[in-house]
């Protein structure tokens, strides 16, 4: 039945495609009711899936010579991304109610990305993966250069010349993988069990993890992200941010940690205090903890802070990741869910609510504008939205970055204590961009106040209002009551921590 | 009433009652008045449902996610209770001198209600997570309270405060976390028995290796800066000053008191072999705020910023007291027992009575702003007992308590802490006196160029307190007599709790 | 051998010379005075009702040789197994480039044109089935004298004479090498047989003499390839051509070649063939001698892939015309190919083991099969983009980059066709372009060859990362870009049909690959 995400995203992409140009009514309604759909079915599959452990939607032979099935399966790992892509696809569709500008063909890119998202987070067979992980590559590409802002097309490039490289060098580890198992099948669950030699799993470890981790924003990979979140339309920051970044943190741990767990083991010898690949990216990741933090808080551009606010949080992902153990990764499958939803929010404040009516992200612009009383709705939005992405307790990130730290503690106490430094400028980097965009202190003018009852801010339509309320209420939600996710992780990862697609 | 979850009533009170008030327009006040009211009433019935021994009850306790060792689990024992009380008081008087909010009233009590229910979430929860998420949330309503009603330099006040607090709690979290992954437990009924058996330095050890004097040291961040100890402080005079006059009621009569609690429920359980370790650097750090405090108030001209930084100084006699109780106990060594029971029980008593003193303090400044058009200097005034002696005796009461005049609530505490302290530490206590006689010269000071003296042009005409305000102010005040003239109202309650805490403490 | 075996197995090529000569007649004789279109119509209906009846004589064909001589002297042609299936492909290109023909305007000579493709299809025919030198040389130089004639055809072009001239120039030498090269070979071996030449080297081991015979071989098959470096006439002639005269160039004069390499490797150095049991030589003399021999030809084949796969692709980047972008890509693209006729265990010394038996060489089947898989489908997508490229010409007069602005808004379907296609050439799923690279890589990394195959398929695979540059460029302009002119593009009912139709193929063979495959895996 989750399958059917899938299907209905590239039905829905197709029929968009296909409607007459220069209604836009209608092209939105569609997207909505097929994002909505798509939501539903989410929603239904984890409720259904509640206690289950992995199950198997679908097996077809697709090329029976070289052992690759069409083969789709849910663990409690994909559901809840599926669920998380659901939300991010109907808060998407909501924030881009206002696209005029080829509004069919808008959302049909924006719907095949979708399909290829969902694709990627239900498939169990290698080959399938990449065929998804691919094709959401071109969608992106056409959504920020065709409706994006800033130096769009030098940043739709740049994604998608990166996005490929990174798959190129997962294909690479693809073929290897399929080669030195004995070329008998491209099931992910297969390949776990085909027991590559160490030495293979030593080089293909790190080359699938890096081609991954490009998409995931790793340091010193992470450049096309600010750029691209920047360029992209809000709705298309929304999912660069909230989905397709855990695209590359997903693969990370589904393929490279799942197939190539002895990628991981150290090396027997060291260089610079790094003993092994888990060193080395823990070490990646908390410098892009940190260094996104850091970057973040010197910024000018809005778009831009939460643009690396997304590379810090992801740094988060990674160092989940790679802690191994039971806690620090389900932290890193919670936080990719939760940044997710509160990525989402941040652009969708930042990108539809406050630059479609100011045409401005500088923050000293901002300043001048005492959007605290000219747009209270987006003021509180982005404190609550900056709460939850601060980490501060009662919403998703709080829990999520608390297991990551717990994990780290396990792991390597000073990772803790590096990540911990990242949290205190996530703070800082926050709370400067909430006061000079919304609540600063620059006196009225008495010019000022004329200009602005000349050109009065539009009001806040039902679809922000709506967008919203969903994404801060999830969050709210898991931050609160995080069973309700918990639950459906942990057996997944102690799964995946076994032995590996089970 | 076994079966109402009281604890829970409490900390919901306030939240539907800041809902209403934030669509309540002109009534908010009204509304806040009511459920400050409700909310008082529920701590005094709270306060009378203790346990005879001292221990934890009223308990509530639901899994929430037991894989991360979080549980609902809430109970107060004396010291929670009280806390409640003062909380709920305290509120109850920043809502009533919050009489002319002009600029959104509906936000601004929503806010303070919000906050009121942070303290009581934070004073009623026994487990780490439910704690922290009550301590880290309680800042987002003070910061846009001092950011959006304050003074004219608010919004780095706002700030600094803000952020400075949240530096402190990351540490506090992370060291905790450690204790987590060595226990599998974030309660702190569950580790505060684990640590008076030393278990849990063994456990801290085996899983982390002899980390446990850093995680004492990052706990201690956390509320080093809350408290604030010196020299962490450097947020408060800022904060207190630039704040609306009814929110610094709040700041400096319950949520100071955060800081303080916790390093009560969490520090000294856990932590207590460490601390007890650095015992000699944190009463320095102990006495440096005494009496850094009271200097620095002697040199303000701003009355607010007088009565911060002697808020600084009362708070530095908790410390005082908290940190010199921490030397390796006997059994039989009663005199010893006895002087830290008496500190303990002078630390939670000041607590409670500067909370109520410094409260009714700000309310004071806030009617001589408001009737003299924002002047608030020390020099501003002179001569009011004249035109207003109601006003001038009611604040002189409340001046006197602050120094610690006894038959006023500000002695008992500072009696209690001094005789404890003193066979503990004699030295601390001897420097410490220094604060008290400065002290007493600034509130001499305060009241000589307050209420004596000529009057000045701008303070003709000076109207003494209306009847409204004397219905509002005439109970703090009574209390503050009673408590002075009959202090066992309280340490019946308390004495029990301080004597189950000395007894579950291990140095 | 007699003449009735002659005829069945050239069946195909006979059926198109017939055609030849019917369009000839009808378009010089009875409709001398009619319309351009109605002639055309008429030319290209009938040439491509000659490939369908030629098409179906190749199925009917089973596997069989036809041989010169009684017994020993080995075969002249082949018919069946991939023969067929490469035939199969040449004709169905020649039948779509001939429906490209609507609504050219580059020459009058409609007949003549249909005749000379016809004629050089029946020469790539014969290209597939060759099994013997000679026959090899004849098929190839039907096919290429057939090339260069196509690519003068437009008379009012400048740019069409000079590509024709370099293109015969450089054609002629190259022919002259292979024939000089195939002439040691005759000496050293006293067959032209290519089993037989591949049997009696084996025997007699190798020598400086052969393999100054086989690069001279490679440069004259290089040439007909593009290969780097004998790729210098590529660029010119696929600008300069008509465009139904370079869709021709692209894709069944590549086909044929490459069925011809096939050929070439199955017979000398993938397999130890020939009669292996004669002679009284033992079966390890043989092979013994087979590896000293003959899978060293394949490290000059790997060096040329290496060098097409980067300067194609690097090329390609600084490109503003179109053509010559599809130029580049396509040298880049037989890199990638070459690269699985190249790839051999023998680099890793694995071929050497004792171990001998015939099982132990089937794996190259599958590589072959994947060559094959990636060349038909490689060709049918350049058919597709040169005819999006000649109507984009057509309406805008060049075949510049800029020509492409805004297509999305002057005809939504040709834009739809290009992005299919181009996100194809890139390699992007589920397109057939990345089932063909993907299915190549793997055969090729699942012979075991070591690390020298294994660096190449990394960098193929880098370069195909580089090609979604200039292919998203051409993209980027027809979707992403203010239009200069919005005026629709006119394309004749009958073309967009054919295009859509090899979209749809594209489409449909990406997400079912098998749907090929399967044919090509059955021999």
């Amino acid at each position: 039945m989750l399958a059917w995400t899938i299907y209905l995203s590239f039905a829905g992409a197709l029929l968009e495609a296909l409607l007459p140009k220069g209604k836009s009514a209608p092209a939105r309604w569609m997207a909505l009711a097929v994002a909505v759909a798509g939501l539903a079915i989410g929603v239904a599959g984890f409720a259904a899936g509640i206690g289950q452990g992995r199950v198997t939607l679908i097996d077809l032979p697709w090329v029976p010579a070289m052992g690759i099935h069409y083969l789709l399966a849910a663990d409690g790992i994909s559901r809840v991304l599926v669920l998380l892509t659901g939300l991010a696809a109907v808060a998407g569709v909501l924030f881009s109610w206002n696209i005029e500008l080829r509004t069919n063909e808008f959302f049909a890119f924006f719907l095949a990305l979708i399909g290829g998202v969902y694709g990627v987070f239900l498939s169990f067979d290698l080959f399938l993966l990449f065929v998804f992980y691919e094709i959401a590559i071109v969608p992106k590409y056409f959504l920020i250069a065709i409706w994006g802002s800033t130096r769009r097309e030098y940043a739709a490039m740049k994604l998608a010349l990166y996005s490929f490289v990174g798959s190129a060098m997962v294909l690479i580890g693809l073929l290897a993988a399929y080669a030195a198992s004995g070329s008998q099948s491209t099931g992910l669950v297969a390949l776990a069990h085909a027991h590559l030699p160490v030495s293979s799993q030593m080089w293909l470890f790190p080359l699938v993890f890096v081609g991954f981790g490009i998409l995931a924003g790793m340091w010193p990979f992470h450049t096309w992200a600010p750029t691209g979140h920047v360029a992209a339309p809000t709705a298309a920051s929304m999912l660069l941010a909230g989905v397709v970044m855990k695209l590359g943190a997903y693969g990370c741990l589904r393929v490279a940690i799942g197939l190539f767990p002895h990628g991981l083991d150290p090396w027997g010898f060291s260089i610079i205090g790094l003993a092994s690949w888990r060193d080395v990216f823990a070490l990646l990741a908390i410098i892009g903890i940190v260094y996104g933090a850091l970057v973040a808080l010197a910024q000018t551009d809005f778009k831009f802070v939460i643009g690396y606010s997304s590379v810090s949080h992801m740094g988060f992902v990674l160092l989940g990741l790679v802690t191994l153990n039971q806690i620090g990764m389900t932290g890193a499958v919670l936080q990719m869910f939760s940044h997710g939803i509160i990525a989402g929010l941040l652009f969708a404040i930042v990108g539809r609510i406050v630059y479609e009516r100011t045409h401005t992200r500088q923050l000293a612009e901002l300043e001048t504008m005492h959007l605290s009383r000219r747009l209270p709705f987006a003021s509180w939005a982005f404190v609550i939205a900056g709460i939850a992405s601060m980490g501060l307790p009662g919403f998703s990130g709080f829990v999520a970055e608390l297991q990551v730290l717990i994990g780290a503690w396990i792991a390597k106490p000073w990772w803790t204590l590096a990540a911990g430094v990242g949290i205190v400028v996530g703070v800082a980097y926050t709370w400067r961009a909430l006061q000079k965009a919304f609540f600063s202190d620059t006196p009225q003018t008495a010019h000022g106040l004329e200009q602005e009852h000349a050109h009065p801010f539009a009001a806040i339509t039902w679809p922000e209002v709506t967008g919203t309320v969903l994404l801060a209420g999830v969050s709210l939600v898991v931050g609160l009551y995080p069973r309700i996710l918990l639950d459906t992780i942990e057996p997944a990862v102690r799964a995946l921590l076994a032995g590996g697609g089970q | 009433m076994s079966g109402l979850p009281v604890l829970t009533l409490l900390t919901l009170v306030p939240l539907i009652g800041a809902a209403i008030a934030l669509f309540s327009g002109k009534h908010a006040r009204g509304v806040a008045i009511l459920t400050t009211g409700a909310s008082v009433a529920l701590a005094l019935l709270i306060w009378t449902q203790l346990p005879a021994n001292g221990s934890i009850g009223l308990v509530e306790l639901h899994p929430w996610a037991p894989s991360l060792g979080i549980d609902y689990h809430l109970g107060v024992d004396g010291l929670g209770a009280l806390m409640l009380v003062l909380s709920a008081i305290v509120t109850l008087m920043s809502v009533d001198a919050a009489h002319r909010v002009h600029h959104q009233p509906g936000l601004y009590f929503a806010l303070v209600l919000t906050l009121e229910a942070g303290l009581f979430g934070s004073f009623t929860a026994l487990n780490f997570f439910h704690w922290f998420l009550f301590w880290e949330l309680s800042l987002i309503p003070a910061f846009f309270l001092i950011k959006l009603w304050g003074g004219a330099r608010r919004g780095p006040a706002a700030t600094q405060f803000f952020v400075y607090t949240m530096a402190g709690s990351v540490a506090l979290l992370i060291a905790f976390l450690a204790v987590f992954v060595a226990t599998h437990s974030m309660d702190f009924a569950q580790l505060t028995a684990l640590a008076s058996t030393g278990a849990l330095e063994q456990l801290v050890t085996a899983h982390l290796g002899p980390v446990m004097p850093w995680l004492a040291i990052g706990v201690l961040a956390g509320f080093a800066v809350k408290v604030p100890i010196f020299p962490f402080h450097t947020w408060l005079p800022a904060a207190y000053s630039e704040a609306p006059s009814p929110v610094t009621m709040l700041l400096t009569g319950a949520m100071s008191k955060m800081g303080v609690y916790g390093l009560l429920r969490i520090a000294l359980p856990l932590f207590g072999p460490q601390i007890a370790a650095m015992r000699t650097p944190l009463l320095v750090l102990a006495v440096a705020t005494v009496v850094m405090g009271a200097w620095a108030s002697a040199a303000q001209k701003d009355l607010k910023r007088v009565f911060a930084y002697s808020s600084i100084n009362h708070l530095g006699y908790c410390l005082l007291g908290i940190f010199a109780i921490a030397v390796p106990m006997n059994a039989w060594d009663t005199a010893q027992a006895a002087s830290q029971a008496a500190a303990l029980n002078g630390v939670i008593l000041q607590m409670f009575n500067h909370g109520i003193t410094a409260a009714a303090l700000f309310w004071f400044v806030a009617l001589l702003q408001q009737r003299t058009g924002g002047h608030r200097g020390i020099d501003d005034f002179g001569g009011l007992r004249k035109p207003a002696p109601v006003f001038a005796g009611l604040m002189g009461i409340a001046l006197f308590s602050s120094l610690g005049l006894p038959g006023l609530n500000g002695f008992v505490g500072e009696f209690l802490i001094f005789r404890g302290v003193f066979s503990l530490s004699w030295i601390a206590s001897t420097v410490s006196i220094l604060g008290l006689l400065v002290t007493a010269a600034v509130i001499l000071t305060v009241i000589q160029k307050v209420f004596a003296g000529p009057l000045p042009a701008h303070c003709e005409g000076f109207p003494d307190l209306h009847t409204g305000e004397r219905l509002a102010l005439a109970p703090v005040i009574a209390l503050m007599l009673l408590i002075g003239l009959l202090p066992q109202l309280i340490v019946n309650s308390v004495n029990p709790t301080v004597q189950y805490l000395l007894a579950h403490w291990r140095f | 051998m007699n003449y009735a075996d002659l005829f069945r197995v050239t069946l195909p090529e006979t059926v198109l010379e017939i055609a030849v000569l019917l369009v000839l007649v009808v378009d010089l004789g009875f409709l001398r005075k009619a319309a351009l279109n109605v002639r055309l119509a008429a030319a290209a209906a009938l040439g491509v009702a000659g490939c369908v009846v030629s098409l179906a004589a190749v199925q009917l064909e089973g596997v069989s040789w036809l041989r010169f001589g009684a017994g020993g002297d080995g075969a002249l042609l082949a018919t069946g197994g991939f023969t067929s299936v490469a035939q199969s492909g040449i004709l169905v290109l020649t039948a779509l480039t001939l429906v490209l023909l609507f609504d050219s305007l580059f020459t009058r000579h409609i007949g003549e044109f249909v005749a000379v493709v016809l004629m050089a299809a029946a020469g790539g025919l014969l290209i597939a089935a060759a099994q013997d030198l000679l026959v090899i040389f004849i098929g190839l130089e039907l096919l290429s004298l057939g090339l260069y004639i196509l690519t003068a055809f437009a008379k009012s072009s400048g740019k069409s004479a000079e590509a024709a001239m370099k293109y015969y120039l450089f054609g002629g030498m190259s022919a002259a090498f292979l024939l000089f090269g195939f002439s040691y070979l005759y000496g050293l071996t006293g067959t032209t047989n290519l089993a037989l030449i591949q049997y009696r080297m084996t025997l007699s081991g190798p020598s400086p003499l052969f393999y100054v015979a086989w690069i001279l071989v490679v440069a004259g098959l290089g040439f007909k390839i593009a290969v780097v470096p004998f790729h210098l006439w590529a660029p010119d002639t696929y600008e300069g051509a008509p465009a139904p005269a370079a869709a021709f160039i692209a894709s069944v004069s590549k086909v044929a070649s490459f069925a011809l390499l096939i050929t070439l490797a199955m017979n000398w150095w993938l397999r130890p063939g020939g009669d292996l049991a004669a002679d009284g030589h033992t079966l390890e003399q043989l092979l013994r001698g087979y590896y000293r021999t003959w899978p060293q030809l394949a490290i000059v084949l790997l060096v040329a892939s290496a060098a097409s796969m980067v300067v194609g692709n690097l090329a390609a980047l600084a490109q503003s015309s179109v053509r010559r972008l599809l130029a580049y890509s396509a040298i880049a693209h037989v890199g990638y190919i070459l690269l699985g006729l190249a790839a051999h265990p023998v680099f890793t010394g694995q071929g050497t083991a004792v171990a001998f038996n015939a099982d132990s060489f089937f794996p190259e089947l599958h590589t072959m099969g994947a060559v094959l898989f990636y060349v038909l489908t490689y060709a049918l997508t350049t058919v597709g983009a040169f005819g999006v490229v000649a109507v984009v010409e057509r309406s805008t007069g060049t075949d510049k980059l800029d020509s492409f602005l805004g297509l999305h808004k002057r005809n939504p379907l040709l834009a739809a066709v290009l992005l299919v296609l181009f996100l194809s050439l890139a390699g992007i799923p589920p397109l057939v372009g990345f089932w063909a690279k993907f299915n190549l890589f793997a055969a090729v990394l699942s012979l075991h060859g070591g690390a020298i195959p294994f660096s190449l398929v990394c960098l193929a695979i880098a370069m195909s990362a580089v090609s979604l540059f200039y292919y998203l460029q051409v993209l980027k302009r027809a979707y992403v870009m203010q239009p200069v002119s919005e005026s629709r593009i006119e394309v004749h009912p009958i073309t967009t049909l054919v295009l859509l139709a090899i979209a749809a193929a594209v489409v449909l063979v990406g997400c079912f690959p098998t749907l090929l495959g399967a044919r090509i895996e059955g021999f």
